[in-house]
């Protein structure tokens, strides 16, 4: 079995590094990587916004009695605006986007596989590897990170109207609060390692989709992998990444 | 008893394959395969399932790698040729797969632009719409170019298909089981429709079936792969006179 890990973990970085070798060389498939893009970003929107307003709304109201406990009700925007910047929104937003575009992305390269249309591909002159997989890797890498933006704002104003469920914070006071804490020390890092997010949610799903065995089985079991995997390697980066941000005292 | 090859009127060879063996792990496909096409026939591989018919003509277009041997298309021996040149000779030689491989996300109109823009035909560029119609006309769908795969039938999806196939005029076409699961019917008119492409186009292809019917209508002469080899070649009416068992099993 670990011999059967070592080798997978061997094709993955095989596969990874073929993507910068053909990342950089032309034909660049613009229109591919465009349309990507707007399935990838433009059709994640509203699941981000709804999952990421839950979230804000959420950790205030359960943040909000500790905090009343110790008298220091007037903390909570701070204190929910560095979880959520920090952590929560990049976190959930990865996972969210591991599960719809990971899996999806997994399923189509499984199928089309199987029906034999990256064959076809090869026939018709075209680099399955460059139309398929950089393309896609690249709007992951890129959209994901907008989408963590997206999901910031989000849950903020989930947040904000968390406060005002059981007092009074007003717009002004909870953003000025949100904007005083708020540093670039912590929305950089997170941002940085939503691209790293994104480009294991891509990688990972064309990977598992571009070598589904044969079958509808396969198929299943690429979108499968392509989630598990993801989501994992996403806590993984998370960790490694507070382990940096720790070392360069930015926590 | 292996009959001997039929030497065909022309006798210029498109596609030369000796020696060829391909094998997956411990199994054993293509043992030493042999066989010529020449220009303007029809050659059926003809061979039960599981036999490496399919590996056979995946190894001829560079899908695959064989094992050792060579495959020579059209003065190109196929294991030495560069990336590049494959998709150039990609250009002249056509496949058909078993299963369409209609790509599910675009229009008919935009998977048969799809190998006509990969390979920068520019001159071309100017009448995409025309070489559309023709390819969709030769097919008999001429009104079918803003459809999506999943609306069509499965025959009209194999003409599609083979439009694709078509839009760029290839020299050599490969068909790999071209009429497996579709009726009687609509595989005489796929029949009909390969042998309309060799009479207007003088293509030279070669044709996986195990369709009999098929064979009997289209072939020029038949190949017979059994154990990995080229068992017997002939034309259909010299083979199913054969006394041996194992061509005649198949006439039956």
């Amino acid at each position: 079995m670990f011999r059967n890990i070592l080798i997978e973990i061997g094709l993955v970085w095989r596969f990874t590094m073929r993507f910068f070798r053909e990342v950089f060389r032309p034909r660049f498939e613009f229109y591919e990587f465009v349309r990507q893009c707007f399935y990838i970003g433009n059709k994640s929107i509203p699941l981000v916004a709804v999952t990421a307003f839950i979230m804000g709304l959420v950790i205030t109201i359960q943040s909000r009695p500790t905090l009343v406990e110790f008298g220091a009700q007037a903390w909570l925007p701070k204190m929910v605006s560095v979880s959520l910047i920090r952590e929560i929104a990049p976190v959930i937003t990865a996972l969210i986007c591991a599960g719809k575009i990971g899996s999806g992305i997994g399923a189509e390269l499984g199928s089309m596989k199987v029906m034999e249309q990256i064959d076809a591909m090869d026939v018709s002159g075209t680099n399955p590897y460059k139309f398929l997989v950089v393309t896609r890797v690249m709007a992951t890498t890129l959209m994901i990170p907008l989408l963590a933006i997206f999901a910031d704002a989000i849950s903020l104003y989930g947040a904000y109207l968390g406060a005002n469920i059981r007092g009074v914070v007003s717009w002004n006071l909870f953003w000025n609060q949100v904007f005083d804490t708020i540093v670039f020390g912590d929305f950089l890092p997170s941002f940085i390692k939503t691209f790293f997010f994104g480009f294991v949610i891509g990688m990972i799903g064309c990977y598992q989709g571009f070598n589904s065995n044969k079958g509808t089985e396969g198929v299943g079991q690429s979108a499968n992998s392509a989630v598990v995997t993801s989501s994992l390697l996403v806590f993984l980066i998370d960790l490694l990444a507070v382990q940096i941000t720790d070392l360069m005292n930015l926590n | 008893m292996p009959i001997p090859e039929t030497i065909t009127s022309n006798n210029i060879s498109v596609i030369s394959i000796k020696d060829l063996c391909k094998s997956f792990g411990s199994n054993v496909v293509l043992k030493g395969f042999k066989m010529n096409l020449y220009k303007g026939e029809n050659l059926v591989v003809l061979g039960k399932s599981g036999s490496g018919k399919s590996v056979l003509i995946k190894c001829i277009i560079g899908l695959l790698q064989a094992d050792t041997g060579s495959i020579d298309v059209m003065g190109n021996d196929v294991a030495q040729l560069s990336t590049e040149d494959l998709d150039k000779l990609r250009v002249k030689v056509g496949f058909l797969f078993q299963s369409n491989a209609l790509y599910d996300s675009m229009t008919v109109r935009e998977n048969l632009l799809f190998p006509l823009r990969r390979h920068w035909l520019k001159n071309e560029k100017n009448n995409e719409n025309e070489l559309i119609t023709e390819a969709l006309t030769n097919v008999g769908l001429p009104d079918t170019a803003n459809l999506m795969p999943a609306e069509l039938s499965g025959g009209m999806r194999k003409r599609i298909a083979l439009a694709r196939t078509l839009i760029l005029k290839p020299e050599i076409i490969l068909y790999d089981e071209p009429t497996t699961g579709l009726d009687p019917i609509t595989g005489r008119e796929i029949s009909n429709l390969m042998l309309d492409i060799q009479k207007k186009y003088n293509t030279s292809s070669i044709i996986i079936s195990h369709d009999i019917n098929c064979v009997k209508l289209v072939s020029n002469r038949i190949v017979m792969l059994i154990d990995g080899a080229c068992y017997a070649t002939g034309t259909y009416e010299e083979l199913k006179a054969s006394s041996d068992q194992k061509v005649k099993q198949f006439f039956i």
